[in-house]
């Protein structure tokens, strides 16, 4: 239902008025999934490029453990509704994706994608965490499956951040960089969705800006131990519109190199 | 060809494209020379024996951590990893391996050669009591 709407829209919209909670939660699935998605695709092009061969292929199971994520997210819209995984997955065009503008930047060097695992993933697990206690009972089973995963990303990206922002200064330099140019995007993740008050109300998801503070109160002090500083908050100026369906001129083509085999045959088992 | 090209790999891979990687010899040893090798033991439950099931690279004992869960972890039932820096490991030479040589032929060393299976066999069909010559 949510996709045919959409494909008649340029953009997502929302009636805050009319949604239920059903519809909210639907979109808190759906920005979920779609960011998993979104960087899992994004990490997998360092496979075969990665800078040394364990790490090449650590950076790819993680990759290939968010995509997995992701399809167990599209697995209880499934449930709720929407069209099965690959569908959704496969044939949305980039304005009805609903993930952040940061997990479609390109990868960078490696100092960004390692910037970006960093300040995604504490996201990310700090999200789950507190969709752990859900009311809604299959996203805190999902929450629970997954938890110990992401917990090992953040492992992976905090020793990386560690090991480089207290490296030598052409490794603190290009982390520090990276850090300043990935911020507002990275403060974008927490977009306020559009019925957010009722998700709240239910106990179904602790709202946006809650978790941004949680994470934040995580953050800052390992990136200080990684003699990493953040911006300073008058420069704050989160980059907005992912979860309504506005991207930059990044997604559609790696959208379209994502689905490039599903696009000629739909079917085709692989 | 010694010398960095100035051409970029054209691949059918987008990816590899993308990445602009120089055709010339660009292999750049110098950045592992730090790094080293680490023996990695694996533990499939608590309270069993680590076993050891290869080895890693990493620049110190955290990052081998890491990528050891994933060469060694990522599959298989996991309580717990060690791992240990290979120069720590001492061993025997192969010169010496003669030292081992007549071990096969000791059998009587070796528990499974005890031939007791009738005997418990037999114990166990008295419900567990002793003879009654005992």
């Amino acid at each position: 239902m949510l996709l045919k709407q959409e494909a008649e829209n340029p953009q997502i919209t929302y009636n805050s008025n009319k949604m239920n909670s059903i519809d909210a939660l639907k979109e808190l699935l759906y920005k979920i999934a779609d960011d998993q998605l979104i960087i899992g695709h994004r990490n997998s092009e360092w496979t075969g490029l990665g800078p040394i061969l364990e790490e090449d292929i650590a950076f790819s199971s993680m990759a290939q453990d968010k995509i997995g994520q992701s399809e167990h997210i599209y697995n209880l819209l499934h449930q709720l509704g929407e069209a099965d995984a690959d569908t959704v997955a496969f044939t949305r065009n980039s304005a009805q994706f609903h993930s952040s503008q940061f997990v479609e930047l390109p990868i960078g060097d490696y100092s960004f994608s390692l910037i970006r695992h960093f300040l995604f993933d504490f996201a990310e697990y700090l999200r789950f965490e507190s969709l752990k206690s859900s009311a809604y009972e299959p996203l805190a089973q999902v929450s629970k499956k997954f938890f110990g995963e992401i917990k090992y990303h953040t492992m992976h990206a905090n020793t990386w951040v560690n090991q480089l922002g207290k490296g030598n200064e052409e490794s603190h330099t290009k982390m520090q960089d990276s850090l300043n140019y990935a911020w507002n995007y990275a403060l974008g993740m927490f977009e306020q969705g559009p019925a957010e008050d009722l998700l709240i109300s239910e106990n179904i998801f602790i709202g946006e800006k809650a978790l941004q503070d949680v994470w934040l109160g995580t953050i800052t002090p390992l990136l200080t131990q990684s003699n990493l500083t953040i911006p300073a908050q008058e420069n704050w100026k989160p980059i907005f519109g992912g979860r309504f369906g506005k991207h930059s001129q990044h997604l559609q083509p790696l959208l379209e190199e994502m689905t490039e085999v599903y696009s000629i045959d739909p079917s085709a088992d692989w | 060809m010694d010398n960095k090209s100035d051409q970029t790999v054209n691949s059918i891979d987008p990816r590899i494209t993308r990445a602009k990687i120089h055709t010339g010899n660009t292999s750049d040893m110098e950045g592992l020379a730090h790094f080293q090798t680490y023996e990695v033991f694996h533990q499939n439950k608590r309270g069993a024996q680590h076993k050891h099931v290869g080895i890693v690279h990493a620049p110190n004992p955290d990052m081998a951590l890491l990528y050891a869960k994933e060469q060694y972890a990522r599959r298989e039932v996991t309580a717990n990893i060690w791992v240990v820096p290979s120069s720590c490991v001492s061993a025997t030479e192969y010169a010496d391996d003669d030292i081992f040589i007549t071990a096969p032929e000791k059998l009587y060393r070796n528990p499974a050669s005890y031939k007791v299976m009738d005997k418990i066999n037999a114990f166990k069909a008295r419900g567990g009591k002793p003879t009654d010559n005992v």
